[in-house]
């Protein structure tokens, strides 16, 4: 292990480095890069959910002005599916080639693409495509569809775990509550559109992509076309977020890349809105049974949880539900299992907190219902069941600060006054409600390669092929710098989001932070050694002595004897432009520690009975997650995500018609997500800020997920503390809570 | 968007004379028309713009009333003195709706226009016999929680109206202006929008050719106050589960007259003129306004999701009229 960075710089607050760009509009996005004769591709989407392609008449579009092309699965050239890989770095969740053959899947799916010289000409002559279709009578449209008729789920092996005798366990508990928690089908919905902007040079492939994951996509893409990765370039400087829905390449992407190069121009592809709700991934409905046996004491003596999801007809995709359980809360006697049943959706995918924030949602709230059928205070009951160690890998936790998470939110929420009958605090019209839940999520880290340059004219470069995804990476990347070298935020300059960057991670996970983080430090250093050799060479400022004599701080080279010398004169006097560092990083290191993060919701709601009205009033949010990097950019992660778990806990549904299995609110007006009026009239979010040094040197272990957790619990727990109702189904409706 | 043919006005004759049958649109804000068009369901051969025309101003009648003109943004409205102070529940209903920019671009004359936001009218593909006369209504056993009404259905169209706009004007009661081929005429503004029945396509009075120019209000009812009172899941941007618009007049603790227009409920916006009667003459109590509440949802149609907008909808006439009459600090 390295030493600890310890600088100021470090846990600083400061704005994003990027903010300007974006302010001017000079952040380019996938969808702004219109180069050069460029075409337009729009796609025409399944209008059935399952069946088959009969015929696609085009002879209307066809004659449409500007038509270039229309793509189909009849018109399409031979593709190479990728083996989606994680571990190869090429993991994709749609396996299937768009325009593979002339069956549908699901209702979205890309079913034809036209290519035209504009946009709206496109759009246009897609709209004059007619598809016929043999529709299957009985689609499977939802979850309870899949588990009526959708055969026999399968079992998620690897994502299950068990110890002691859980069910035994159960049976012979003093108190048992055995709950079912449902969680619906959530979307993305970032705010920038899927967008593709492909173009091939010399049989080479550039692609504009809104990507959170250029290295994945770029070797995505090499795979589908048969290409040596090298000659395929992606590019993400910036997204418009994606919350996980721009992880993997999804069909859209292969599709503007074909188009592309069977007509000889640069094609832009932008998936519209609604088909953002089909096409580009999902958070798959659950169904989660808890059990919980309890002894008097209010010790957990057994805890069982076993979750199903639907899956896609073509692929698998587990929502780990049981992720957390497995290891929050001390249990000798625990399962957790994962299923998965086909349902005609396209294929889910990682949705912020994926696994945990519906896991969370039915843990915390079973862990709710359990504290009231023991007469216990629910924060209580949580700490009467803390440990501090992982008892899933049997390791202790590498840092763990739950207890003071409850703590200090408890406090600053005012939890000890809380009058634990239900309805009992009121103000005026409303009935005041206080849940709370445990917030809860893995610290991992990848392998990662950065490069930095200390240039002569006083600033310093740092690249990786991460991206920043709105989330601040841009500015910790340059704090990192900033932190060894002294060199002041804005003469550093950072480049993330292209493949052809050393080799970052995939900006999900919560671990981009974690991971890329120690490659830039080592980077740095390693320019540093780099400065040094030039310095002690000849000509050099310090020409015949020792490297290891040598230190850096501030910009400047010192030799221990009173000598310093800035590192650009250090540069200049050789005339060299900069002194580069390249580094290689590995992942987390293994079989001493488990690696997670902690915190704690606490809520407010409010319920007008008179009007049915419910609000989120108050939160406060105390998170564990190690060293803070950037206070500003963190705590807004943590806000962000609060809105999340609002958005969750009370608005955020796909829903699809159980009769045809189309997509009934695939829209920004019908798909509720929470607005600026919904956000709560106060909103703490405590930094806990204890460094994790055993994790990697800056201590940190990222904060992109883990306030999403917990939140929904944290919510339905004070809904039930107002009403007296134990809403097990997302979203919380207020006709839900309306019947007597 | 398909090509379409584009003119613009420059009086209304020359609009009413350049929208040349069914397959013509007049675009003002174009808010409801060119989403609806983007997504292939409305799909005008020939767009009219009466952008321009000179339907901006509000002007007080000499018999008390107001005259909108068409063109008056939704904004302008609801922040117009008049309307602030003598209209309270037309501004609180504009001010309720869409979003700042929405409400700067959408007019008085379009908000009367606005289309139904069911689901299976804007897919395209389902089953909507307003899309599609004679294919049926797929709200019907389908999803129908949140835009579909529980007042005013039939077995052919449920979709909610969905402004709050008009609401308020039900309540306040009006006179819509229209300007066609044969000349002007007006249009009493309950009669303007038509129940689905058994021709849900046809959703208003106006005939072929027909161009809205003005809202006239009536006169404020004398010593009356008003409110508007919009239930939905998100505090804001989002069309109502129920909404309530009143205006009451009280002398001592007793109602002298009253007016009660909802909204979210209703396939047109909904007069609840009994309910209205049953207040007149009564003490101004909860127990009154509960009364007039059941009144008004008398004989309303539940369907499978939205059944809870019944206690909801009398829930906003209540707290609405609550409102309405409480002392005044």
């Amino acid at each position: 292990m390295t030493d600890k960075i310890q600088a100021k710089i470090i846990g600083a607050s400061k704005p994003r480095i990027d903010g300007p760009q974006k302010l001017r509009g000079e952040a380019m996005y996938a969808a702004d890069h219109h180069l050069p004769n460029m075409a337009y591709a729009y796609g025409v989407f399944s209008t059935v959910a399952s069946g088959t392609i009969d015929h696609i008449d085009l002879s209307k579009a066809k004659q449409m002005p500007g038509v270039i092309d229309i793509f189909h699965h009849d018109h399409f050239p031979d593709l190479y599916r990728t083996p989606s890989s994680f571990a190869q770095e090429n993991k994709v969740d749609e396996t299937r080639l768009p325009f593979e053959d002339g069956k549908v899947y699901y209702p979205g799916q890309f079913v034809a693409l036209v290519v035209a010289d504009t946009f709206a000409n496109a759009r246009a002559a897609a709209y004059a495509v007619k598809v016929d279709y043999s529709a299957d009578a009985e689609p499977i449209a939802t979850l309870s569809q899949a588990l009526e008729r959708g055969g026999e789920p399968k079992t998620a092996k690897s994502s299950g775990h068990s110890r002691g005798n859980p069910d035994s366990a159960y049976e012979s508990s003093t108190n048992r509550i055995d709950v079912t928690y449902v969680t619906p089908m959530e979307t993305h919905n970032p705010m920038e559109m899927h967008a593709s902007t492909a173009s091939w040079e010399n049989g080479d492939l550039v692609l504009y992509e809104a990507s959170q994951g250029v290295i994945f996509a770029r070797n995505v893409m090499a795979k589908v076309f048969g290409l040596a990765p090298e000659r395929v370039e992606v590019r993400s400087p910036f997204i418009g977020s994606g919350f996980g829905s721009k992880l993997w390449i999804w069909p859209h992407a292969i599709a503007a890349a074909a188009a592309s190069r069977e007509v000889g121009r640069p094609v832009q592809l932008v998936v519209p809105r609604q088909q953002m709700f089909t096409t580009t991934g999902h958070r798959p409905p659950t169904q989660q049974q808890i059990r919980i046996g309890a002894d008097d004491n209010g010790k957990l003596t057994a805890l069982t949880h076993d979750s199903i999801n639907t899956t896609s007809m073509v692929d698998t995709y587990v929502e780990s539900t049981g992720s957390c359980t497995k290891s929050l809360y001390d249990c000798e006697n625990l399962r957790v299992s994962h299923a998965t049943i086909g349902a005609n959706h396209g294929t889910p995918t990682s949705m912020r907190a994926p696994g945990a924030a519906p896991g969370l949602f039915a843990l915390e709230s079973a862990m709710d219902e359990m504290a009231e059928k023991l007469n216990m205070d629910p924060l209580e009951f949580r700490k009467a069941n803390y440990t501090e160690r992982d008892q899933s890998m049997d390791l202790p936790f590498s840092s763990i600060h739950l207890m003071e998470a409850f703590d200090k939110g408890a406090e600053k929420f005012g939890w000890a006054k809380r009058d634990h009958a239900v309805g009992s605090m009121r103000d005026g019209d409303e009935i005041i409600g206080w849940g709370m839940a445990a917030c809860n999520w893995e610290a991992l880290k990848m392998n990662c390669d950065a490069r930095v340059s200390l240039r002569a004219d006083g600033t310093a470069y740092a690249s990786c092929a991460t991206q920043d995804i709105g989330t601040g990476t841009y500015t910790i990347v340059a704090q990192a710098v900033s932190s060894i070298t002294g060199i002041p935020l804005d003469k550093i300059e950072v480049e993330l989001g292209d493949s052809s960057y050393p080799s970052g991670p995939v900006s999900g996970g919560s671990w981009a932070t974690a991971t890329t983080l120690p490659a830039i430090a080592e980077a740095t250093r390693s320019a540093i050694e780099a400065l040094k050799s030039y310095a002690i060479g000849d000509g050099g400022a310090f020409a015949g002595a020792k490297a290891d004599d040598l230190s850096f701080d501030d910009g400047k080279l010192s030799d221990g004897d009173g000598k310093s010398v800035a590192y650009t004169d250090v540069l200049g006097q050789l005339k060299l432009a900069n002194a580069d560092g390249e580094a290689h990083t590995p992942g987390a290191p293994q079989g001493e520690y488990s690696f997670r993060s902690f915190g704690a919701h606490f809520v407010e709601v409010r319920w007008d009975p008179g009007i049915s009205r419910l609000r989120v009033s108050r939160v406060v949010s105390a998170i564990d997650v190690g060293q803070i990097i950037n206070e500003k950019t963190s705590a807004n992660q943590v806000e962000g995500a609060i809105a999340m778990g609002i958005g969750m806990a009370l608005f955020e549904a796909t829903e699809y018609d159980e009769r045809s299995g189309l997509p009934v609110n695939n829209n920004y007006a019908e798909y509720l997500v929470p607005v600026h009026a919904d956000q709560p009239d106060s909103v703490d979010v405590i930094l806990l800020d204890h460094p994790d040094y055993a994790f990697n040197e800056f201590g940190a272990r990222g904060i992109g997920e883990i306030g999403v957790t917990g939140m929904a619990a944290a919510v339905a727990n004070a809904v039930h503390h107002a009403t007296g109702k134990r809403i097990r189904e997302l979203p919380i409706r207020l006709e839900q809570l309306m019947s007597a | 968007m398909r090509n379409f043919e584009y003119q613009k006005a420059d009086s209304v004759n020359a609009a009413v004379t350049a929208h040349a049958g069914q397959a013509s649109s007049f675009v003002a804000g174009g808010t409801t028309l060119l989403d609806l068009v983007k997504i292939d369901i409305m799909q005008p051969e020939r767009v009219v713009d009466v952008n321009g025309l000179p339907l901006y101003d509000v002007e007080a009648l000499d018999d008390g009333r107001l005259k909108i003109g068409a063109m008056v943004s939704n904004t302008d409205l609801a922040y117009h003195p008049t309307v602030v102070e003598k209209y309270a529940v037309l501004s609180e209903a504009l001010l309720s709706g869409a979003s700042t920019s929405l409400r700067n671009k959408a007019t008085t004359g379009g908000n009367v226009m606005q289309r139904v936001r069911c689901p299976y009218f804007r897919d395209g593909v389902s089953a909507c016999n307003k899309r599609e006369p004679g294919s049926g209504c797929a709200a019907i056993g389908g999803h129908n929680r949140s835009v579909h009404a529980v007042l005013g259905t039939s077995e052919q169209c449920i979709a909610t109206h969905p402004s709050d706009m008009c609401v308020a004007m039900a309540a306040i009661g009006a006179k819509v202006l229209v300007t066609g081929p044969n000349g002007e005429r007006e249009i009493d503004f309950l009669d303007f929008h038509l129940l689905p029945g058994d021709s849900p396509e046809k959703e208003h009075a106006l005939d072929v050719d027909e161009l809205i120019t003005h809202v006239v209000l009536d006169a404020p009812i004398e010593g009356s106050r008003s409110t508007y009172l919009k239930l939905r899941d998100r505090a804001s941007y989002q069309f109502a589960l129920a909404s309530s618009g009143v205006i009451v007049a009280t002398e001592g603790n007793t109602i002298r007259d009253a007016r009660i227009a909802l909204g979210g409920v209703g396939t047109k916006p909904w007069r609840a003129r009994e309910a209205e009667q049953a207040l007149i003459g009564e003490p101004a109590t909860e127990q009154s306004f509960k009364k007039a509440a059941e009144i008004a949802f008398k004989g309303a149609t539940p369907y499978e999701h939205n059944a809870f907008k019944i206690p909801l909808g009398q829930q906003a006439i209540v707290r609405s009229l609550t409102h309405a009459t409480a002392a005044r600090a």
